[in-house]
Parts: structure tokens; sequence; C-alpha cells
């Protein structure tokens, strides 16, 4: 049942607008995550509030992860490393539900992706692989991934 | 002897337990999920299981970046709910089973499952929304439970085979223990739901329904469903239903379906929930209840 881990690696990668949380990934975004956990501290979380870049600057994060984080980016944190239960730490301390904090990372607007979970959520059809649509496109097919 | 005399799968999404606390669990939203756990609460009352072997994930709340253990089981007296950010849902302490718990590492670990012992730890929302939608909200949980928690998060996460054997593994584990316990293992998480990126809000009801044709059927297909397949099928956090199949590998070959529920939407996921039971002929003699 071994899988070989370069296929299966580069596999996970052909998923459309998506981010698996690779050891790569767990790696890079290593202190980007032990930053967002830090606010399950109540203490943490006001010295956070008070002054986001100060308390940011007191963990060894790259500055584009900290410029990330103050712009609630969260699909440029997906790209450095962040992994979304750690992330969610700091946009429920922004108040914010999980829906909408996900939506923001879709090109909707929340009452949009409110009324598309609604419906029955996103189509997996065209959906499922980058290469799968990119052939797809090529071929003339119109319909594209993400 | 202990035997596991059910298994039950469940979503846990952490806004199930928010309508439970807030009691909003019978409005136009959240009243047709809830509808389809009120069979579930009647026959747990009847069934009265001592203890429920409960494989859920931790979400950043016990566990950071610091240590991620594949398989982890919780061998402690108890556990209290943790703080996700918005304070500690309002319910009891959960009570462990220590003995059987330490049974249960000892045999797997002999029968090379090699387990990472949890002492002590908080449990979050894939552990406590489950018991809310069967207990509802009692002063004190009526079941002591193991708290087996997997790695969904960093991949490699384990395989689907692995998990399924974990299973089979862990129901010789409590056959082998010698006091008499009505044991249930719930497995938690999933369905098709993603949170992250472009393309979250993925859901794949079609997907979701197979699955649950595979886990109430004969057969154990399900345990070869890949990595990859979860992650084209069901999004990205879909991969929690690799968790189902620790309950369902633990059940045996053949099994009943006694309950089955399905819905969209909750939040961003997709709900599922199924009560089985194991079909053996002497399946509930001889259990004290
Ligand atoms: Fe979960």
């Amino acid at each position: 049942m071994k899988q070989d881990i370069h296929e299966y690696l580069a596999d996970l990668e052909d998923i459309p607008g998506t981010r698996v949380f690779t050891a790569k990934r767990a790696r890079q975004g290593y202190w980007l995550n032990q930053f967002a956990m830090s606010l399950m501290e109540p203490e943490n979380r006001a010295a956070w509030k008070a002054d986001e870049r100060k308390y940011l600057d007191t963990w060894p994060m790259s500055d584009a992860q900290k410029e990330a984080i103050l712009a609630r980016d969260y699909n440029r944190c997906l790209d450095l490393g962040g992994n979304v239960y750690f992330l969610a730490k700091v946009f429920s301390t922004d108040g914010l539900s999980f829906a909408e904090a996900v939506s923001t990372m879709t090109d909707m607007t929340f009452p949009e992706y409110r009324e598309m979970m609604l419906q029955g959520g996103r189509s997996p059809e065209g959906n499922r692989s980058i290469k799968a649509n990119l052939a797809a496109k090529g071929a003339g097919n119109p319909q594209e991934g993400n | 002897m202990a035997r596991i005399t059910a298994g039950v799968a469940s979503s846990h999404v952490p806004l199930l337990g928010v309508a439970v606390d807030q009691g909003k669990s019978d409005d136009d939203y959240f009243g047709p999920i809830f509808k389809g756990y009120e069979w579930t609460r009647e026959w747990e009352k009847t069934e009265k299981p001592d203890v429920v072997i409960l494989v859920y994930n931790d979400h950043a709340s016990a566990f950071d970046m610091k240590i991620i253990p594949t398989f982890a089981i919780g061998c402690g007296e108890r556990y209290k709910s943790a703080d996700e950010g918005w304070g500690p849902r309002p319910v009891p302490d959960v009570e462990g089973h220590p003995d059987l718990a330490w049974h249960i590492a000892q045999s797997l670990i002999l029968d090379e499952f090699d387990m990472t012992i949890i002492n002590e730890m908080d449990v979050d929302h894939g552990l406590t929304v489950p018991m809310s939608m069967m207990f509802g909200q009692p002063e004190k949980w009526p079941v002591k439970v193991v708290p087996l928690a997997v790695n969904v998060v960093t991949y490699p996460v384990p395989s689907g085979n692995r998990c399924w054997a974990l299973g089979e593994a862990i129901g010789r584990a409590v056959e082998s223990f010698p006091e008499d316990l009505n044991v249930q293992i719930w497995g938690t998480g999933g369905m098709s739901h993603q949170l992250q990126g472009p393309r979250a809000g993925l859901l794949n009801r079609e997907w979701d329904n197979r699955f649950l044709d595979m886990l109430e059927s004969d057969t154990d297909e399900a345990r070869y469903i890949s990595h990859l397949e979860y992650l084209r099928e069901t999004g990205s956090e879909g991969i929690e239903m690799v968790m189902w199949l620790i309950m369902r590998g633990a059940l045996g070959k053949r099994v009943k379906s006694l309950h089955r529920h399905y819905h969209i939407p909750c939040s961003n996921t997709a709900i599922g929930h199924l009560v089985l039971e194991p079909e053996r002929s002497e399946a509930k003699e001889g259990v004290a209840a």
C-alpha cells in the first residue's frame, strides 16, 4: 500500500484553489501558525489588540507573513504556510464567523457565499484538477476550475 | 467482557455547538439538522452505553505545531472543554475511563499500532459537539469517554486503510477487556467541506451519499479511497472522513444500519450522521447496561 512520496506530494498540488497543508507548508508557516495559536491566551489577545504590529514583531515571522496577517489576506497567509485552523484564532479574535472569514478567500461577498451554501455549495464539477482543467481549456472547452 | 455494541458517525461542525449553547437548535436554519438527531437521542437513552471511544481531531486547540501525533489516545481521568478563542463551551467536563483507555493503548501497541498516550489535555468542538448532538445539555455527561485524536490537518494524514485497520484492532482490544462494559465507538468530522482558498464552499452530496452507502454495507471498499480522492471530491477538509473508517473498522464485516441523516448546509459543511450496529448473533447479550 505504500505510495511513492514524490507522486503523492505532486498530486496534492493539483487541486484548484487549494493549498494542501503539506510538511513543506507546515515548515514555512511554523511561526505564523504558532503566533496565531498564541491568541488562545487572553493576555496575548489583549496585547495583540492593543498593538498588532508590536505583537507580531515579537514573533520570528517573515515580513511577508506579518503583512499578510495585518491585511487579513488569508489566501496570502495560506501561500505563506498558514493553516486555516490556526488562522481561525486571528479571525475569531476579530469576531468573524468561520463562514464569513472563509468567504473572504473566495471571489464572493459573504452574502453571496452564504447564498451559494444554501443552494447546495460549490460544485466539484470543474474543480477537481488543475491539469484536467488546463487540458479541457486546451481542447477548447470553456469550463475552468477556479 | 467489554463489547462494542454500536458505531455512530457524525459531523462535528463548531456552529452546531453554538446552536445548542444559544438555544437555536429548532430555528429554521438548524431545525432540519437537529431533527435528524432526535432518533439517536432517544436511542441513546435506551442503549445507555458505559463508555464511548470518541474518534475526533483536534483543531489547533490541545495540539499546536510543536507536536503532531498521528494517532493519540486519551488515558486521563477527565478533560476540560477547550477555549478555542471564544471562551470554553459551557459543557460539563468529559470524564475519561483510564482503565479501559490504558488497556486499549497497551493492546494496540502490542498489536503494532504505536499510539501516542495523552494524560492531560483539553478537548475541543471535535469531541464536545458530537456529545451535545447525542446527549443534549445534561448537568453531567451520561457516559465516560476514551478520546482518540487523529491528525487530519498536517499531510500526510493516515491512510484510510490504516484507519480501518486501527478500528479492527480497537475492536479486538475492547473484547479482551475483562469488565462487562457496553462500549460504543463514534467517528466524527466531515462530510464534504472546504474551509480555505478560492475553492472554499465545495460540497458533494452525491459522493457523500455513496460514502454513507459503503459504510452501511458489508464492503470494505471505503478503506481504499485515496487522500487525493477525498481532496478532489469532498474539499480540503473532507479528509476528516477517514476518522469514520476507524469506527466502521471496529464493527466487523456485517453491520445493520439503524439510522441515517444527511443535510446541506451547516455553515461551510455537509452534515452526515449514521448509527450502525455490528451484526454478531450475540451482540448484546451479557452486557451490563
Ligand atoms: Fe473538524
